[in-house]
């Protein structure tokens, strides 16, 4: 049995009590949260317990391991809270804001031997995974351009109030939706070692990006391009896609299906043809014990708790891979800085957005509340 | 203890509404193409009258806004939808997490209790979240998803499965005691539970007193999204006291219809079958070879 905290009781906290709660091994021996409407709502409907300070979770003995699912800016101070407690630690995507702070918790982490995870959950995808055994079999041939794509509908309008949001809390398209179109690159081809044409675009926030684009250049030669923006209604969801092409063939993956074109079958993998080979999500799609909203959820959650129990540190989606990622967006951020400097004159768009007041029926019901 | 009436006699077959709202588990591309087929109101009109014309009564469908415009075109027609019926499945969770994205938890939650003049309502959706009244802001969003099904008849209402499978994964069984008795006792309907977890769910609604439960969840031969796996699934159905609708019966496409079709009528205690199909001739086809395998005894 493993014991384990949650902190940070949002849309993905919420999302891992349930799974956590529901997991045959796992005992959940904290929750915590600062919003105490929220805590003691929760409270009141399951009998959980949720406190506000994490540091007092943490400090109880008899943790193994916990959850972090607190906006990005502060998962640094919490990761290494909980590192300097010996616990095992599965954190929510983006990993940190500062690259430079990760790089030393995953270094902590290892140095401790202790099991380390990333919210990631395409890697957890049946059709990603599939496209990763393809890949690092040497299908494609060598691969020399890879295209990453995230789009969806998150902000459509010009208010919302929530930290998504807002910069200084690590909102913004790039660290929570480019993110992932990010980490998967970096699962499936590896990491480019430096950016071009970095473009971080408002289109309705007042503080953040809502689309990014980049060109990414990898040590080899391979090329790559970064596409995401989460003001696209047409979506239903976040649908992120990867294609990839080599001197051997194409493959395109998002997490309903993997397509594979090959040229030559090179290695004589049998159930492969020449040509195209489809594969479907109902194919490739794992069990799992409890189901909420899609497999992978829970399936990075067991893969966490079965690295604790079977004393394998080495994860699916580990923190040194989530730097990986985090250092892509902050060379992309360094790169649009410098772009935008030479091109101001040429970005009015940017001062459009004028901040509405809020209406007299919403005034009247914050009075209400 | 247990107040819920079980009366309503469910139909055979349902024709759900994944296909015009860009829902498809085994292809992205195939979703969007089908979203685009259906961006006009008149051809999912055009697919439910075929598929009333082969016999289906019911449309198993979300609160999704375009829904409305369905329920006024049948409205407007009584003489023509003779008998049909709504089995209205609440709430479309996706304007929710997208607003909680957008808003936080609770400045989502103030979006969607109603506004339009009803001061009354909104007291109480103010003095419900104030009191975390969870019985009052679950009524007031109920009735905000009910409104486009008004002077319709919707003898089932059923709880869409990411809320079912989240309190059910939370602990909060009382939720499902609060839903029921509302749909009952404002609508005269039966609850109906969607989820991906029917053996856990099953234990749950009896401690909550709901007996002989309506649950739709995914019944394939594939096991695909059946938590629990095949057998489990199959022993429940088998031994247990509820009433179960099978949905996903073709794995999104993965299983041929036949063997899909003959799989879940092979279980005689699966009373309905609810399925999407965007064609005349599918329909037609699927709703013949339920009807064979149905009757073959």
């Amino acid at each position: 049995m493993v014991r384990l905290a949650l902190i940070g009781l949002g849309k993905m906290g919420i999302s891992h009590l349930a799974i956590l709660n529901s997991h045959p091994d796992v005992k959940l021996v904290a929750v915590c949260d600062t919003n105490a409407y929220v805590s003691s709502t929760l409270n009141k409907y399951t009998g959980i317990t949720v406190s506000s300070d994490y540091r007092q979770v943490l400090a109880q003995g008899d943790l193994d391991a916990v959850v972090i699912a607190t906006p990005p800016r502060f998962h640094g101070e919490m990761v290494r809270a909980a590192l300097d407690r010996n616990l095992h630690v599965f954190c929510e995507k983006p990993f940190c804001l500062d690259p430079n702070e990760g790089a030393e918790l995953a270094a902590l982490a290892q140095a401790r031997g202790l099991v380390n995870q990333v919210g990631y959950h395409y890697r957890f995808v049946g059709a990603f995974k599939e496209a990763k055994r393809l890949v690092t079999a040497g299908v494609l041939g060598r691969i020399h351009h890879v295209r990453t794509e995230a789009y969806g509908p998150v902000i459509l309008r010009p208010k919302g109030a929530s930290w998504r949001g807002q910069k200084s809390e690590g909102g913004g398209c790039l660290h929570d939706y480019a993110s992932h179109a990010l980490d998967l690159l970096t699962y499936l081809v590896g990491t480019p070692d430096h950016v071009g044409g970095s473009v971080l675009n408002r289109i309705f926030s007042q503080d953040v990006e809502d689309e990014t684009y980049a060109t990414l250049y990898f040590p080899d030669g391979m090329t790559g391009q970064l596409s995401a923006n989460w003001s696209d209604e047409s979506y239903r969801k976040l649908s992120t896609k990867v294609s990839i092409w080599g001197t051997n063939g194409v493959l395109s993956v998002d997490r309903q299906e993997v397509r594979l074109f090959l040229r030559d079958n090179l290695n004589g993998d049998r159930t492969l043809n020449d040509g195209w080979n489809i594969v479907y999500t109902t194919e490739l799609t794992d069990p799992v014990w409890y189901y909420l909203r899609g497999e992978e959820y829970s399936a990075q959650i067991d893969h966490f708790v079965g690295c604790i129990e079977t004393k394998q540190p080495e994860t699916i989606s580990p923190f040194v891979s989530a730097v990986a990622t985090d250092r892509i967006m902050a060379m992309m951020l360094e790169d649009a800085d410098a772009g935008m400097k030479l091109t101001t004159r040429r970005r009015p768009q940017q001062d459009r957005t004028i901040a509405r007041r809020p209406g007299i029926l919403r005034r009247m019901k914050a009075l209400l509340v | 203890m247990d107040s819920i009436q079980t009366t309503v006699a469910l139909e055979r077959v349902l024709l759900g509404d994944n296909q015009f709202f860009g829902v498809n588990h085994m292809s992205e591309d195939k979703a969007r193409a089908q979203f685009i087929r259906f961006r006009d109101d008149s051809s999912i009109i055009e697919v439910l009258d075929s598929a009333y014309e082969a016999g289906v009564r019911v449309f198993m469908c979300t609160t999704h806004e375009r829904v409305a415009a369905i329920c006024n075109h049948v409205r407007s027609n009584p003489d023509r939808y003779k008998g049909f019926q709504f089995y209205p499945c609440m709430p479309y969770a996706h304007k929710y997490a997208d607003a909680v994205t957008e808003h936080g938890m609770i400045g989502a939650l103030k979006r969607f209790l109603p506004e339009q003049g009803a001061l009354s309502a909104l007291f109480k959706g103010g003095m419900s979240i104030a009191t975390k009244d969870m019985e009052g802001i679950a009524q007031l969003l109920i009735d905000a998803e009910m409104k486009m099904f008004a002077g319709l008849s919707t003898p089932v209402i059923f709880l869409q499965n990411v809320v079912t499978d989240l309190l059910l994964g939370l602990g909060f069984g009382k939720a499902f005691r609060m839903f029921a008795d509302h749909v009952t006792r404002s609508y005269g309907a039966e609850p109906g539970f969607i989820t991906m977890n029917m053996p856990r769910l099953l234990d749950v609604l009896e401690k909550e007193g709901i007996s002989n439960p309506i649950i739709c969840a995914s019944i394939n031969k594939k096991g695909f999204r059946m938590c629990g796996g095949v057998k489990v699934y199959e022993d429940t159905i088998a031994t247990r006291k509820f009433r179960p609708v099978a949905m996903s019966v073709l794995a999104s496409g993965a299983i041929p219809p036949r063997e899909a079709i003959e799989y879940v009528c092979g279980q005689k205690e699966i009373l309905s079958i609810v399925f999407g199909a965007s064609s005349r001739a599918n329909i037609v086809e699927t709703k013949r070879l339920i009807d064979e395998m149905t009757y073959q005894g």
